[in-house]
């Protein structure tokens, strides 16, 4: 019993911390995969648009995902409200806090993806480069809509052949990018003071309720793996008590077989009682024989 | 049993996370091959396709053959589906469970690669640069050129060294609209990859979880009892030897005993354990006797019972009593490895 209580404790007090890490290590590979990726601007009027915003909200629509596939307790819950009542009635409100802790931790790595892809700018520059009012800035030619349009469509690639003398290009940018980083600080601002003023007028509203969804919650956690831990345990004294009694089978087949004299004694000693009485090349064979043509019945009794 | 128990519950805690290690180190692998492969795109008009969506495709089946080969678990499947009935039935939902997780973690791999291929640009922009819509990319005003030089000029467009189409569509243009087409894909077979694998793990609590508990756990069963069914062997198998060589020791001590004529030595009373550990043979040439005895003649596989002390004959076949003075039956053992 020392050993499952070791085994317990464990789980409880690092079932958060290991949801947390899988949380933090997500938002680390957000990071990882925005500055591996290459991003490319098309640079053509009507690609822009799609590929910026497409960058800019596949990849967290990804993340999310994936932060709730590789969290455990997301297949507890779901387990947990399809189940039938059975002898236990179901607590709705145990269900909706995890399922809120749940979509929590798994908002974060999307989150960062989009403030870093705002803070960086390029994705808002090759989006919006074809929206602005080329009337704001010098250098642009008094051509038809068409042609201003192609030419702002090529203000995010840096290297086209149209792009490379003009100076009204790093204006353009600047503007954006301003713009970029300015709506990435606010979003951030907004939700950190939004955190902050949940985690501190958490206590003001149904503090008892919240204690006790978050006392259930983990007892139905821990419940899960305690089940699987002694399933586990089950199986291998099954199949333990299983191969014993083959083995013993297969040694009385054996002195049926065999007609020698019982050897005196219920024990044998010393390595004899471990060869079950089986002591001949081709018992051995003809004990892994059986063992593949004719599996033991699963019943141990 | 206490050592067994500590190395099953070692294998069974962390069969999983050993598995998902492997699948990870998999894909981690992937992204590194693909890295430190050396892409060349041919250039040519009907190899670049055959190139870009070979290179594109073959690896990952590839990987994912890998994968498989990689489970240990891919061999208990297969014994499982082909083993006779015998004298326990065999339960397809639990087949079904093993191969379905099997192929899952198999599949890892490809996926990373095909995605880092596509998210990269390189296969797609080789593949199709012939097929680059020029009319609405192209200078319009270019003199107007065959087919076949067409397409053998946009072939080059992966190459920059030797492109010279740039008066018929600028290279940076067709590369970045390819790249762009390429990349979209890859967010596309990522998130259809992600949203499958959300609905497959999110979907099986609301429907069949009684039938899934019930295939995990003799999944589970099956393999803890084939690794407990190979350490009993292998128990076995060491108590064998320790008594065949024992009572090999002991027939070449008496046989010795007997050829020479004389008494055996007693040992003294108080001999002590080293001396009980010599088994008879206290000198050189009896050693080297014993040494060549077992490089040319190996005892038969058959182990003799213990001597009964009321000394009645032996009635039963296959057991051939041991007379201290006849010499040691040369028989010729055959081993078989089972």
């Amino acid at each position: 019993m020392d050993r499952f209580r070791m085994i317990f404790q464990y789980f409880q007090s690092n079932s958060e911390s290991v949801m947390n890490g899988i949380c933090g290590l997500l938002a680390l590979a957000s990071v990882k995969m925005y500055t591996s990726f290459e991003f490319s601007c098309p640079c053509l009027p009507q690609y822009n648009l799609a590929y910026g915003l497409g960058v800019m909200f596949v990849p967290p629509i990804i993340l999310f995902l994936c932060g709730l596939i590789l969290n455990r307790q997301s297949l507890v819950m779901l387990e947990e409200w399809r189940r039938p009542p059975g002898h236990r009635k179901k607590d709705l409100a145990v269900i909706r806090y995890m399922c809120s802790s749940i979509l929590q931790r798994a908002m974060v790595a999307p989150v960062v993806w989009i403030v870093v892809t705002l803070l960086d700018g390029k994705c808002l520059i090759c989006a919006f480069s074809g929206s602005i009012d080329p009337e704001k800035f010098v250098g642009f030619p008094n051509v038809s809509t068409v042609q201003v349009q192609q030419l702002l469509a090529k203000v995010p690639c840096k290297d086209d052949e149209l792009m490379r003398n003009n100076t009204s290009r790093k204006a353009v940018s600047r503007y954006l990018r301003c713009c970029s980083q300015a709506l990435g600080w606010s979003i951030l601002l907004i939700l950190i003071i939004a955190a902050f003023l949940a985690r501190w007028l958490r206590p003001c509203f149904n503090q008892a309720t919240l204690l006790q969804a978050r006392h259930w919650s983990n007892y139905i956690d821990i419940e899960q793996k305690i089940f699987e831990e002694t399933c586990c345990e089950h199986s291998r004294l099954f199949a333990h008590k299983c191969i014993l009694h083959f083995f013993e089978s297969m040694q009385q087949e054996i002195k049926l077989h065999s007609f020698s004299l019982p050897r005196e004694g219920e024990e044998a000693e010393g390595e004899e009682g471990l060869l079950q009485g089986i002591t001949d090349q081709d018992q051995v064979n003809k004990l892994l024989k059986t063992w593949y043509y004719e599996k033991p019945p699963l019943d141990v009794s | 049993m206490d050592k067994f128990r500590m190395i099953f519950q070692f294998f069974q805690s962390n069969q999983e996370s050993f598995m998902n290690g492997i699948c990870g180190i998999m894909a981690l692998a992937s992204t590194q091959m693909y890295s430190a492969f050396d892409f060349n795109c041919p250039c040519l008009p009907h190899y670049n396709l055959a190139y870009g969506l070979g290179i594109l495709l073959v690896p990952p089946f590839i990987l994912f053959l890998l994968g498989f080969v990689l489970n240990n678990n891919i061999s208990m499947l297969a014994e499982e589906w082909r083993r006779p009935q015998g004298r326990r039935g065999k339960d397809p939902s639990v087949l079904r469970y093993m191969f379905c997780s099997m192929a899952q973690r198999a599949m890892i791999a490809p996926a990373v690669w095909v995605s880092v291929t596509l998210l990269d640009g390189k296969s797609i922009t080789c593949a199709f640069c012939t097929s680059v819509p020029v009319e609405t990319l192209g200078n319009a005003s270019h003199p107007p050129l065959s087919q076949g030089e067409i397409q053998r000029l946009l072939a080059r467009i992966p190459c920059k060294e030797i492109y010279n189409g740039q008066q018929l569509i600028a290279n940076e243009v067709a590369v970045r609209y390819l790249r762009c087409i390429s990349q979209a894909l890859g967010w596309c077979f990522v998130l259809l990859m992600t949203t499958l694998a959300f609905l497959v793990r999110s979907l099986r609590p609301c429907f069949s979880q009684a039938a899934f508990l019930k295939s995990r756990y003799w999944s589970h069963y099956i393999d803890i009892e084939r690794k407990l069914f190979d350490e009993t062997c292998a128990e076995h198998a060491r108590s064998f030897a320790k008594v065949c060589i024992q009572q090999f020791f002991e027939g070449m001590s008496t046989d010795l005993v007997a050829a020479r004529c004389h008494l055996p030595r007693k040992a003294p009373a108080n001999a002590g354990e080293a001396a009980e550990k010599l088994l008879g043979i206290i000198d050189q040439g009896t050693m080297n006797m014993a040494l060549k005895s077992w490089h040319r003649c190996k005892p038969p596989l058959h182990l003799h019972p213990p001597a009964l002390p009321t000394g009645n004959g032996w009635a039963g076949e296959g057991q051939p009593p041991t007379h201290p003075s006849a010499p040691r039956r040369e028989t010729a053992a055959y081993y078989s490895w089972v």
